[in-house]
């Protein structure tokens, strides 16, 4: 029974997808792409509970490996998407600085 | 209520069940699902896009936090450490990393989000048959949780290694050309076949051990295989669809441990890369499958060969096309991979507001595939402090505006304004929505040398009446136009 609710959420959730990313403009398509990679750092979630089950040596081993990866993933992911987000930033506004000299 | 607790227990696999807790770790993933789609969301709208993605890393950290208070974890210092080492690797990793890098950064971390999905995948089904320390029982696995867990490890092994194949060909440590052989789709049909006969038995037995690894093994060695005779050109949509991949995998690992929020921001991925990896192709003119079994690239240069050589193209001074462009009113920069790569964007700004002060207005024109991914350009020519009002992204209403220009100027790009994919109906680009130039007034091309472009083919926008060249490199090229314009100014 618990799969049948979990494959509910799934097409659901599957169903909000299509339709956000739709309507994201191809201005942002190469943010939007970094987005669903840092999102998809949820993994570490998982990762989480594999090193920290108890599972035993090697599990514990890898479950370390999988949490210093999907951590990599989150941190580099949001933080370049937010890099890129900051360009696209206020309306129709000039930055000040030297473009060269910025970042 | 109680069926509330109920179904979230059920939702549960932890060995001690308390109510109040697992509700608190439930609300923290709803919480972040929330913000997952929200933030999405927010990238419709350029103003809103940065704000709607800070919460969703907001949502993150409640997931990971809501995680942690998870009766299911016992030790925290394999943790801790973990999380503190991925930290210190991502954070240089996403401040340093070059726009024009873009492309192969994310498939880099793609292929780090894949690798922690497979490990956990491999942890979860040793878990399930490893005797209980008290009972001496073992966990086992049911049908349904080993399909769960099979997929997840074919999904996230693939995205490892063909991510890691998408890297190198972006980087180019591998050659951009397709690396073919014989029979090659065969050996790849042949060999996913393989992969999901073990995918079946593991299903049919879950305590097949050597079915589960078999599939991990093909599935790493299937990512390699199928992305080395991809071309480099088409890279962009090799990327998407490892991120729909990469979406799928995390949303196994959430069936494989009973974790809603995997579902979902894996589901929300998966759709996102797919229907970005379809419109890519589209927007390419080639039908997904012919992107991914086409090997495209690596037969058209011999034939495009024939063609060409026989009409000179005209050239033009940079003195002359300053003048020009000085008092034009309108003119449209088509810029491709070719600007990014000769870092020409900061140039193009000063040139942009250099015609600006004489009155002219300037336009960018980017296709949906110019550059190494989808919407590349825009963030190129976003970093360069150009302003996305001035970004024409749809094809459309670009070739509206090039009708009534006086100036077009191509930066670095070639197949994209490539007449013959409207005229030629021999040419492999034919069919593919392109800009169309030779509307404006007067074309100046700016071309790093005589050539042809990524794909190969012949452009005949260069040989039209209105079509001028301006060799070199775009930096050196568009910095001669902007000094002559400035010298211009000057003499007013």
């Amino acid at each position: 029974m618990t799969q049948i609710f979990q494959l509910y959420v799934f097409i659901l959730a599957g169903f909000i997808g299509f339709q956000i990313i739709q309507k994201v403009p191809p201005l942002l398509h190469t943010p939007l792409m970094s987005a669903t990679n840092a999102i998809s750092g949820i993994s570490l979630v998982g990762a989480l509970v594999a090193a920290g089950g108890q599972y035993g040596k090697v599990s514990t081993i890898l479950g370390f490996i999988a949490v210093v990866c999907a951590a990599t993933n989150v941190v580099a992911g949001f933080l370049i998407t937010d890099r890129m987000l900051a360009m696209f930033g206020g309306p129709k506004k000039k930055p000040e600085t030297a473009p060269e000299a910025g970042k | 209520m109680s069926h509330l607790f109920a179904f979230l227990r059920a939702l549960e696999e932890g060995p001690q069940i308390n109510s109040t807790q697992d509700l608190i770790v439930q609300a923290s993933y709803l919480i972040a699902s929330i913000f997952f789609i929200l933030g999405l969301r927010s990238l419709t709208r350029p103003d809103s896009a940065r704000r709607g993605m800070q919460q969703a890393a907001g949502g993150m950290l409640f997931a990971v936090v809501g995680t942690l208070l998870n009766s299911g974890i016992l030790t925290y210092q394999w943790i801790i450490l973990g999380l503190i080492l991925g930290a210190i690797a991502g954070y240089p990793m996403a401040m340093k990393v070059p726009m024009t890098a873009m492309p192969q950064f994310i498939a880099f971390s793609h292929a780090f989000g894949a690798i922690a999905a497979t490990l956990v995948g491999i942890v979860e089904y040793r878990h399930a048959f490893t005797p209980n320390e008290l009972t001496g029982q073992t966990p086992g696995l049911s049908h349904g949780v080993a399909a769960a867990l099979g997929f997840e490890v074919l999904f996230g092994a693939l995205t490892v290694t063909g991510s890691f194949m998408a890297f190198g060909k972006l980087q180019e440590l591998i050659t951009g050309r397709p690396i073919t052989f014989r029979g090659q789709n065969a050996v790849n049909m042949g060999l996913m076949a393989v992969a999901f006969g073990c995918f079946a038995m593991l299903i049919y037995q879950p305590d097949t051990a050597w079915a589960f690894y078999a599939m991990v093994a093909l599935s790493l060695f299937l990512g390699v295989s199928m992305v080395l005779p991809i071309g480099g050109g088409d890279m962009p949509v090799v990327v998407s669809l490892l991120n729909s991949y990469a979406g799928l995998a995390a949303a196994a690992t959430g069936f494989a441990i009973g974790n809603n929020v995997l579902i979902i921001a894996g589901a929300l991925e998966g759709a996102g890369g797919f229907i970005l990896s379809v419109m890519m192709s589209k927007a390419m003119n080639r039908s997904f499958a012919n992107v991914i079994f086409g090997a495209f690239g690596s037969g058209a240069p011999a034939a495009a060969k024939e063609k060409g050589e026989a009409k000179e193209s005209k050239t033009i001074s940079a003195e002359d096309a300053a003048v020009q462009l000085a008092y034009a009113g309108s003119v449209v920069i088509v810029p491709g991979y070719g600007m990014a790569v000769a870092q020409a964007q900061h140039i193009c700004r000063e040139l942009m507001e250099l015609i600006a002060k004489q009155g002219g207005e300037v336009k960018y024109a980017i296709h949906p595939v110019a550059g190494r991914m989808p919407g590349h350009l825009n963030v190129i020519l976003s970093e360069a402090g150009i302003d996305y009002g001035a970004l024409l992204t749809d094809v459309d209403d670009a070739n509206r505006v090039l009708q009534t220009a006086d100036v077009a100027v191509i930066i670095g790009a070639n197949d994209i304004v490539n007449p013959d994919a409207e005229e030629d109906k021999s040419s492999p680009l034919y069919g593919m929505p392109i800009f169309r130039p030779w509307t404006a007034k007067t074309v100046y091309v700016i071309k790093r040398g005589k050539g042809t472009g990524f794909s190969g083919v012949e452009n005949p926008l260069f040989f039209k009446d209105n079509a001028l060249m301006l060799y070199g490199d775009a930096k050196n090229v568009i910095g001669s136009l902007v000094k002559e314009i400035k010298a211009l100014d000057d003499s007013h």
